[in-house]
């Protein structure tokens, strides 16, 4: 009985402690306002006719693999189809050059009708990929949230400039949160390399497809991947050169650019009892030197350092993060300065700066996309101290204590009743 | 000597510690095998917010190109010690190359990988590469300076970190695989974290004037009590023995009774 008793009580406290886990994620987002739009940029140009996919010409396994994503799609997603090098036959480049058009517009997708258009492709002209990509960019229009584009081609682009490279690089600093995957049809070298830059500058991949079903299950997943991503788009904001001026965020995920070694400041504020919580990401959207760093600092308005964030790192990688947590402490600090202020309403400096090094002929502007992420939540205060323990040590310890209280307590007791006996 | 009331709190000191060293065991790490009825993810993110949720046994399996960034993300809680187990299955290939997992907090914060396989190199002839992480024991409080892991959400990406250029954008197959091991044990300090670290994933908004952040205080309207855990045990079976060994130390300070 005496066994059961301790062992009950232990059942019930772990009956009703156990449920008190972490909760699960919260997923408070609110119904996107926008569909998810997707544009497929294929390039009809002459070499398409090439027969080297599994005896297929290349154009004859993209319109195959075009036919399955139109089938496959989303009810929700918006796509669109443009086509390049599509229509002009001859060899004036001026001309060849502007040669790409909409064959389907960015919308709900009538099957039938776009299947009819992807069979009509004949491989014809010249690659103006940069062009198409800037067309592309504008036939998915302005919005909030992100816009993909997929690149299918077999050739480097023969109409630079613009260098779609170049195009791509605006494209992303222009904000319209655009990205761009690519598929290479050949391994070409210089095919590779352009795609891969054009990918890397808007944080799109890169796939080399060499089979049918590849091209046709990649294409699938990127265009299934617009729809699960879309609507994550962050804010767009501007850090300032100092704490003073810098703008005062909320709690959310924004966006900016930070050239090489640029200092960008923002403040947040965080009242008493509250704990900030800060990240930053910052992408590598060009080549950099081999060995890079972040460095996310809170300091107080006065330029008191409050704590730090840092992660550096080498070799290839797309972002570099770092993060922090600072809570105000709980009773006002006795530092002359702070007495004009009260802890209430402190806003708090954040600056980013970055240690990347721009390799030889790599651009030093627009800035490395910063990606930042604020959040003030309830501080967590120091608990009073040790709880409960664990170990033999702690056994042996209360044991020998409990000992050493009996032995006493029974001398004590011999000797207080000897005591009253004698008296 | 050993009468019947003196054998029974020896007995109770033997079943609590029985008891004691029963639980509180930490057990090794298991092979980790996906969690039966689970259905396989078959998805990947590209960033940090577009992460693809998994559940800690879930099975994930996606094709995939060299070169790319796949994000994963998992909810761990107080007291858990995670492991990720990826094994990515390759192409033909020209030259060596690196793969490498990295394993971030809810503060994109980069976490230590206690053991495992994080970044081996894999030369031409391998088929596979098997890569594995366990990540240090998630605390259930720590100060706001510290980088100790904290109970939130928690990113996986995947990489290849050393190749040449000529090898990237080939196919490959990923397979992982997240798995935990709890015994409730958060730590000494037996604090709470108020909010676990959940990065927002909404937009966030430049506010125009000093207008400070809803100022609700911290009404600690959580329970003092810690969670459940082995030091529960551990602490009662100290009591239970603390007791035991005071009476025993009683009984000895007594004159063995004469007979009459």
């Amino acid at each position: 009985m005496i066994i059961r008793r301790p062992s009950a009580v232990l059942l019930g406290l772990a009956v009703a402690l156990f449920p008190l886990g972490v909760a699960p994620v919260a997923a408070d987002e609110t119904a996107p306002t926008e569909p998810p739009k997707v544009e497929l940029v294929l390039d009809v140009s002459g070499s398409m006719r090439a027969a080297d996919i599994e005896g297929r010409t290349r154009i004859s396994v993209a319109q195959q693999a075009f036919n399955d994503v139109v089938d496959a799609l989303p009810a929700e997603t918006q796509l669109g189809i443009r086509v390049l090098g599509a229509t002009y036959p001859g060899d004036d480049k001026a001309v060849g050059c502007k040669d790409t058009q909409q064959i389907v517009p960015v919308g709900p997708v009538d099957k039938e009708q776009a299947k009819g258009a992807i069979a009509t492709l004949r491989p014809t002209g010249f690659t103006p990929v940069g062009l198409a990509l800037r067309a592309a960019a504008a036939d998915l229009g302005t919005g909030r949230t992100t816009r993909r584009i997929v690149l299918i081609t077999d050739g480097e682009d023969t109409c630079a400039p613009p260098d779609p490279c170049e195009v791509a690089r605006e494209l992303a600093a222009q904000g319209t949160h655009l990205v761009v995957d690519t598929l290479g049809l050949t391994r070409d070298e210089k095919v590779r390399r352009q795609l891969l830059c054009i990918s890397a500058a808007t944080g799109g991949t890169y796939t080399a497809a060499q089979s049918a079903a590849e091209l046709s299950g990649r294409l699938r997943q990127l265009v299934d991947r617009a729809k699960d991503t879309y609507a994550q788009t962050p804010a767009l904001v501007t850090g300032s050169d100092q704490c003073a001026k810098a703008p005062l965020l909320s709690p959310g995920v924004y966006t900016d650019r930070e050239r090489f070694s640029e200092h960008r400041w923002y403040r947040v504020p965080v009242g008493a009892g509250r704990e900030l919580r800060a990240s930053v990401s910052i992408a590598l959207d060009r080549p950099v030197n081999r060995d890079y760093g972040v460095l996310l600092r809170a300091t107080a308005a006065d330029g008191r350092e409050l704590v730090r964030g840092t992660d550096a790192g080498s070799g290839r990688t797309d972002v570099l993060s770092t993060g922090l947590r600072w809570s105000p402490p709980s009773e006002p600090d006795p530092s002359p300065s702070d007495t004009a202020a009260t802890v209430g309403d402190t806003a708090v400096c954040l600056v980013v700066s970055n240690s990347f090094s721009a390799r030889a002929g790599a651009a030093q502007s627009p800035g490395l996309p910063v990606e930042l992420t604020i959040d003030v939540v309830a501080a967590s205060p120091a608990p009073d101290g040790p709880g409960l323990g664990r170990g033999w040590l702690l056994l042996t310890v209360l044991t020998v204590a409990g000992l050493i209280t009996g032995v006493l307590a029974g001398w004590l007791t011999r000797w207080w009743v000897a005591t009253w006996r004698t008296n | 000597m050993l009468t019947p009331r003196r054998a029974a709190p020896l007995l109770l000191a033997g079943v609590a510690v029985a008891l004691a060293a029963s639980t509180p065991a930490a057990a090794d790490p298991a092979p980790a095998t996906p969690s039966p009825g689970a259905a396989t993810v078959t998805k990947a993110g590209t960033s940090f917010l577009t992460a693809t949720g998994v559940a800690a046994g879930q099975p994930v399996r996606v094709a995939a190109s060299t070169g790319e960034y796949l994000y994963w993300s998992f909810v761990a809680s107080a007291g858990e010690t995670n492991q990720v187990a990826v094994t990515v299955t390759l192409p033909e290939r020209h030259a060596p190359a690196t793969w490498t997992v990295d394993v971030f907090d809810g503060l994109r914060r980069r976490q230590a990988c206690t053991a495992g396989a994080q970044s081996p190199a894999v030369g031409t002839g391998d088929a596979t590469v098997t890569l594995g992480c366990t990540l240090r024991q998630v605390r259930s409080w720590a100060e706001p300076w510290s980088g100790d892991p904290l109970p939130g959400t928690y990113y996986v990406r995947l990489a290849v970190v050393d190749l040449p250029e000529q090898d990237l954008g080939l196919p490959v197959q990923v397979d992982m695989l997240i798995s935990a091991t709890s015994d409730g044990d958060g730590g000494p300090e037996a604090g709470t974290l108020e909010t676990p670290l959940v990065p927002p994933v909404r937009a966030g908004a430049v506010l125009t004037a000093q207008s400070a952040d809803a100022a609700a205080t911290a009404d600690t309207d959580g329970t003092w009590l810690p969670d459940f855990s082995a030091r529960w045990i551990w602490t009662t079976a100290g009591g239970v023995l603390a007791a035991v060994a005071g009476v025993v130390g009683f009984g000895l300070t007594r004159r063995p009774r004469r007979r009459p």
